[in-house]
């Protein structure tokens, strides 16, 4: 007998494969051979929050039992590069609820399918695709707000009327005290830098003028659009600039804060759905996106949402205002356009703040 | 007739040349001891016969078979390392079974009674079923041995298997193990810096310095007729002068003292007296270059000198026990 | 030329060859292929067009980049420095002296490995926040985010690990040296510093490399905790999570090599003069009580367990609460995990996946490392699978996971079948988690007698059997320490499998991100705490099992002295 090393090698490598194969579940398939629209299986990815999903599919699930829906939710980053990463052989039979300007991205990319879902005609056309065909349909907008937490304002002597617009942000005495998200790494960072540059005139300085005032009452920029709701709820800062449902949370939570819109209007996103292209499309799959923006969705969104895309004003418990009013009027393309050139500047003129001591 | 033999052995390390061009020949039944100083080049001699490592060049002959290519298993040996390499998680009795289960015996008990042999052999029946940190060292060698020869091997390496023990204990294991391979009539080659152990128990030494073989010899004539400076110099103790451009060697018990100056006599001024019971060591200055001599003289003699430090002395070389070599080496 | 050649095949060990090849290419197929997929981009733009170092001049151009560099080196350091220094006194002190309540405080160093890092960030805040607990008390007039807080929670992060390697290494002790010593009179700190630290020097420098790398590559603690402190490891997420720009983030990725590749470099340099052998006459280390060293290393280690139990009863506090810190009513509502996320199944497949990962890797592991140590001869191929085993160090999670995409799940690969299936999060694990394993295992390999091959091989004993019966048995509380590790960080994990769980396999540290996400922290701290009993439960069966071992051997020899 040889000094035979690898008999143990192989049987481990073996094994290894063998453990693997008799402990998994299949691969989510994407080919489902069923051409029944109402039965079947599909995977969706999708950025709504984690709480909603559940809530709106059990809906979805008593209309179509028969359809199984497999959900990955991650960020909206997240899921956006995984999608670009995927590419090559997608999963994903839908995107649900993720940020318009990641299916710019993803429609640059030749990734998404034309399909007009039934009722698309009740979009509004500013929140769909310009596409003959479109390959994305809005369903909901988000918002820029300031969530502030009234506990720790009163600390700084001021009321929670103080703070109505961009301007007041400005105080002195809100210096350090304001945490925002980070544009280029959030979308909700995105849409308040490009609202904001659109509002005080595209193509001008002004815009930058009043971030650069800004960033002097900026305590820090964080990696998550809700992270400064979040914050503000714990106290850990006194005003996030986040969007308007992560507010509402922290107050459906109990905790003392209060959701501001800007006085001068919000910046504002889309949350859309799409399907995916891939060599063979699942009927359910279109059913799925159908369904996505029927009239039985749409009553669950106006939940959440205070604005959506066929146009109509969603319940927001405890406001006074309605958010609608608030919307600036959003050139998506042009900051799809200019994305690049907006993060760049703004990261060389923000982003370096910390260096070490 | 030789048993083993290395043609012209050249390993490097790199750029360092840790043998260069060994050939050696060792008969069946006898124990041949290389020595030689730390990094000569003696372990990894030892090491290619063994099939551990594998020369640049050169050949290996075991039974007057090219060995050179064989893997160490195919070679019939039995090796003891200066660690022992003792397995601690076996019994000394499993060590030696873990060898011995290799072999395709035709029953349980035969293999046993191998490995009862191999202990009785060694002296350490008592100990089977003791683990190697609970036995001392010398019994622990001694394990390693029985391990080795075990499955009747049809040669021995042995790597400064002493060099771990005490004084006493290695004086005493190297007569048990010179015993052992006399009895066994097993041919032996042992790796040793040591070169009392060489003189003791070699019937023959290899002498290598500096990757090459200095000389090969019977002790007595290693001792007695070493063919290099520094052969002279490693073996036992050895004046060695330089005398009108030739490097003379003698050794201190060769030395003369003469009662009165002579001729050719050499004067020098005793330094150091050693007392070392029946023989007395004198260390002294020559007068006229300097030079260190030491000698020994029976301790009787030397009393009846009444020699002191400063006391001179008149001293004779005998022709018959000088060496000369014609260049000094550094040794 | 053809005598040299036959030379050369003839010295070759074929099986030791073909396992070698074997171990080396399956570790590559995993490793070096994914991360050319990635890697390859940093050398294109956007469109896919070459573009040579073009990508890296725009980096270093931009000021607000490159000054993360810096930000990453300098919390690297600090919190490597008190790693090291807490990790070193801390397994001395349960290896050394002879103070009371060591297995406590074995389990308590291990606390932060138990949970996932986000939760550590989570933790501090409510301790060191602007709200937390000592802040609120005055206790803590700091700045937590930003960098403060990056070094704390990496220190936290990585001083489990340095505590690790030094307890094993430190384990290991030849009594007869450290009787010589005190038979000489040498003092205390001066053994210290010739026999102890000499004999654990390799370890040193590995644990250095090690701790170095972790914090600069980790990415939880600056996300969570870090503000507006930029580090790499945020640069990479912003490049591909926020800006889907995969070219920026490969270039990134490729700078978090840097520590490994010196890692590797130095590795090779004091790898050759590493000759610290235990051997059968090695005996065992007694220490004599000395009140004076024992008080101190006492009172130390209660400090470090200290904070670990603030940490974990902040997250009772805030688990088990409504709202923190403006509601403390007491509920248990926290454990009704939402479905979305995976709920209890989540917990489940989170063990599945532990539980093979440790199996797998812990098998995988040794026999590399074995490989890599054990094995006479081919040098080139060992210094290559050495280079590879500490690569996966300094591969952020996030790199592993985006280059998995690209490798596994393209339609042309063979292997494209594992996408989406248990076997991609196993292997990812496994990939992600090897290194430290790995110098575990090499390290406890190192100090076994060269010798044992040597003889096995004169008496014809295969290797596999001395690695079997000899090796493996000799490594067991390495090789048991080494399952520990991957079961618990798989159970923690979350950057590289954020990418890779499929819509079927939800697994239960993701589902503790997305809970912190939507603001439930209440949910996240009960599935946290969920994670950390197992892992506590998967930590006491191994002592149990240790003890039996040990137990076993003594009896065995107590039977037949």
């Amino acid at each position: 007998m040889k000094k035979s090393f690898f008999a143990p090698v192989v049987a481990v490598m073996a094994s290894f494969v063998l453990l693997g194969l008799a402990s998994c579940s299949p691969a989510t398939e994407d080919e489902n051979p069923t051409t029944v629209p109402d039965a079947g299986e599909i995977t969706v990815y999708t950025a709504l929050e984690d709480e909603i999903v559940e809530e709106y599919l059990a809906v979805f699930n008593t209309t179509y039992p028969d359809i199984k829906v497999n959900v990955v939710r991650e960020s909206t980053g997240i899921i956006t590069a995984k999608l670009l990463a995927e590419k090559d052989n997608p999963i994903a039979d839908v995107v649900w609820g993720t940020a318009a300007s990641s299916l710019l991205v993803l429609d640059s990319e030749n990734m998404l399918e034309p399909y007009a879902p039934i009722g698309v005609e009740t979009i509004l056309p500013q929140f769909k695709s310009e596409k003959s065909v479109p390959t994305w349909v809005g369903i909901d907008v988000w918002e820029t707000a300031f969530i502030i937490n009234t506990v720790e304002l009163e600390k700084l002597g001021l009321q929670a009327s103080d703070i109505a617009s961009y301007d007041d942000l400005l105080r002195p005495e809100l210096k350090g005290k304001i945490v925002m998200s980070n544009p280029s790494s959030s979308g909700t960072g995105l849409l308040t830098v490009s609202g904001l540059l659109q509002l005080k005139g595209k193509g001008t300085e002004a815009g930058w003028d009043y971030l650069g005032a800004l960033h002097e009452n900026i305590d820090q920029y964080v990696h998550s659009g809700s992270k400064p709701a979040k914050m503000a709820g714990a106290g850990e800062t006194v005003v996030g600039v986040s969007f308007g449902y992560a507010g509402i949370k922290q107050i459906r939570d109990g905790l003392p804060v209060v959701v501001v819109f800007p006085a001068e209007g919000s910046g504002w996103d889309l949350e859309a759905n799409a399907l995916m292209k891939k060599d063979s499309i699942n009927p359910a799959a279109q059913t799925f996106l159908d369904w996505a923006i029927s009239s039985e969705a749409m009553s669950l969104y106006q939940n959440n949402y205070p604005m959506l895309a066929n146009g109509q004003g969603g319940k927001y418990d405890g406001f006074d205002s309605d958010p609608v009013d608030q919307l600036i009027d959003n050139d998506l393309s042009w900051v799809a356009l200019n994305r690049d050139s907006i993060l760049d500047t703004w990261t060389e003129k923000f982003d370096g703040k910390s260096a070490p001591q | 007739m030789s048993f083993l033999e290395t043609k012209n052995i050249t390993k490097r390390y790199h750029s360092q040349t840790v043998l260069n061009g060994i050939t050696t020949s060792i008969n069946k039944g006898e124990l041949v001891c290389i020595l030689g100083p730390s990094g000569c080049g003696k372990t990894t001699l030892l090491r290619i016969i063994a099939g551990l490592e594998t020369a640049d060049s050169g050949q290996v002959f075991i039974d007057g078979r090219d060995a050179t290519h064989l893997p160490p298993a195919k070679r019939n040996y039995g090796i003891v390392f200066q660690s022992y390499a003792l397995f601690p998680n076996m019994t000394v009795m499993e060590n030696i079974l873990f060898g011995l289960q290799q072999k395709k015996w035709t029953n349980k008990a035969e293999m046993k009674a191998k490995a009862e042999e191999a202990l009785r052999l060694v002296d350490l029946e008592d100990a089977q079923d003791k683990y190697p940190r609970q036995l001392s060292g010398g019994m622990q060698q001694r394990t390693a041995l029985a391990r080795a020869i075990a499955l009747s091997p049809a040669f021995l390496l042995l790597d400064e298997p002493l060099s771990a023990l005490d004084a006493k204990v290695r004086a005493r294991l190297r007569q048990e193990i010179r015993s052992i391979q006399l009895s066994l009539g097993i041919t032996t080659i042992m790796v040793t810096h040591d070169q009392e152990e060489a003189l003791t128990m070699a019937d023959r030494i290899i002498v290598m310095n500096n990757a090459g073989i200095e000389q090969i010899g019977t002790p007595h004539e290693i001792y007695h007729h070493p063919a290099s400076a520094f052969v002279a110099d490693f073996i036992g103790t050895m004046n060695v002068y330089s005398h009108h451009g030739v490097t003379c060697a003698i050794r201190p018990e060769n030395i003369e003292i003469l009662s009165q100056p002579s001729a050719h006599d050499v004067t020098a001024q005793v330094t150091t007296i050693e007392f070392k019971g029946p023989m007395t060591r004198l260390y002294s200055v020559t007068v006229n270059n300097d030079s260190e001599l030491c000698l020994d003289i029976p301790s009787e003699r030397a009393q009846a000198l009444q020699l002191s430090q400063g006391s001179t002395l008149f001293l004779r070389m005998p022709e018959e026990h000088l060496v000369t070599y014609p260049v000094k080496s550094d040794a | 030329m053809r005598e040299k050649l036959r030379r050369y095949l003839s010295g070759l060990r074929w099986s030791q060859l073909f396992a070698l090849v074997a171990t080396i290419t399956t570790f590559t197929i995993v490793l070096i292929f994914p991360l050319y997929s990635l890697f390859s981009k940093a050398f294109v733009d956007k469109g896919g067009e070459f573009v040579g170092l073009g990508n890296y001049i725009t980096y270093f151009q931009s000021p607000a980049l490159s000054i993360s560099v810096m930000n990453t080196i300098d919390i690297s350091l600090w919190s490597t420095l008190f790693s090291v220094v807490f990790g070193f006194i801390y397994a001395y002190a349960l290896t050394r002296t002879r103070i009371k309540a060591k297995a406590f405080f074995r389990y308590t160093a291990l606390i932060p490995i138990f949970i996932p890092t986000i939760v550590h960030a989570l933790g501090l805040v409510y301790l060191f926040g602007k709200q937390g607990i000592f802040t609120r008390a005055g206790l803590f007039p700091f700045e937590l985010y930003g960098r403060l807080g990056i070094i704390i929670s990496e220190v936290i992060f990585t001083f489990p690990q340095a505590f690790l390697m030094f307890f094993v290494a430190l384990e290991f002790a030849d009594g007869r040296l450290y009787e010589a010593a005190d038979a000489m009179g040498i003092p205390g700190w001066k053994k210290l510093t010739h026999v102890t630290l000499p004999d654990i020097k390799f370890t040193v420098i590995n644990v250095f490399f090690v701790c170095f790398t972790l914090a600069f590559t980790d990415f939880g603690a600056p996300k969570v905790i870090g503000g507006s402190f930029n580090v790499l490891a945020t640069d990479i997420y912003k490049q591909v999570a926020g800006q889907f720009n995969f070219n920026m983030g490969a270039v990134v990725g490729t700078l978090l090599l840097i520590p490994a590749l010196a890692s590797f470099t130095v590795d090779r340099l004091v790898n050759s003069k590493n000759a610290s052998t235990i051997n059968a006459k090695a005996t065992t280390l007694i220490v004599k009580p000395n009140w004076k060293r024992d008080s101190f290393f006492f009172i130390f280690c209660s400090l470090i367990t200290g904070f670990f139990l603030t940490l974990v009863t902040a997250l009772f506090i805030g688990g088990l609460s409504e709202n923190y810190p403006y509601n403390l009513s007491f509920t248990w509502k926290n454990f009704l995990f939402s479905r979305s996320s995976g709920g209890m199944d989540a917990y489940v497949n989170s063990l599945e996946m532990a539980g093979l990962t440790a199996l797998c890797g812990t098998i995988f592991v040794f026999i590399y490392a074995y490989l890599m140590e054990k094995i006479s001869g081919f040098e080139n191929l060992r210094r290559f699978g050495k280079l590879l085993s500490i690569l996966p160090l300094a591969l952020p999670g996030m790199v592993i996971g985006i280059s998995f995409i690209f490798f596994f799940n393209n339609p042309s690969n063979p292997l494209n079948f594992i996408y989406g299936t248990m076997i991609i999060l196993v292997v990812s694990n496994i990939l992600h988690y090897f290194s430290v394993p790995y110098l575990t295992a090499s390290g406890c390999l190192k100090k076994l007698d060269k010798e044992f091959e040597s003889v096995s091989d004169s008496m014809n004993i295969p290797r596999w059997k001395t690695f079997l019966r000899v090796s493996a048995p000799l490594s067991l509380p390495a090789i048991l320490e080494i399952f520990m590790y991957f079961f618990v960080n798989a159970m923690v994990t979350v950057s590289a499998v954020v990418f890779l769980y499929s819509a079927k396999i939800k697994i239960a540290s993701i589902a503790i991100t997305h809970m912190e996400e939507a603001g439930n922290f209440g949910q996240a701290a009960a599935m946290s705490l969920l994670i950390l009993m197992m892992n506590v439960l998967i930590r006491l069966l191994y002592e149990v099992g240790i003890k039996a071992i040990k137990k076993h051997t003594s009896a065995k020899e107590r039977h037949e002295t």
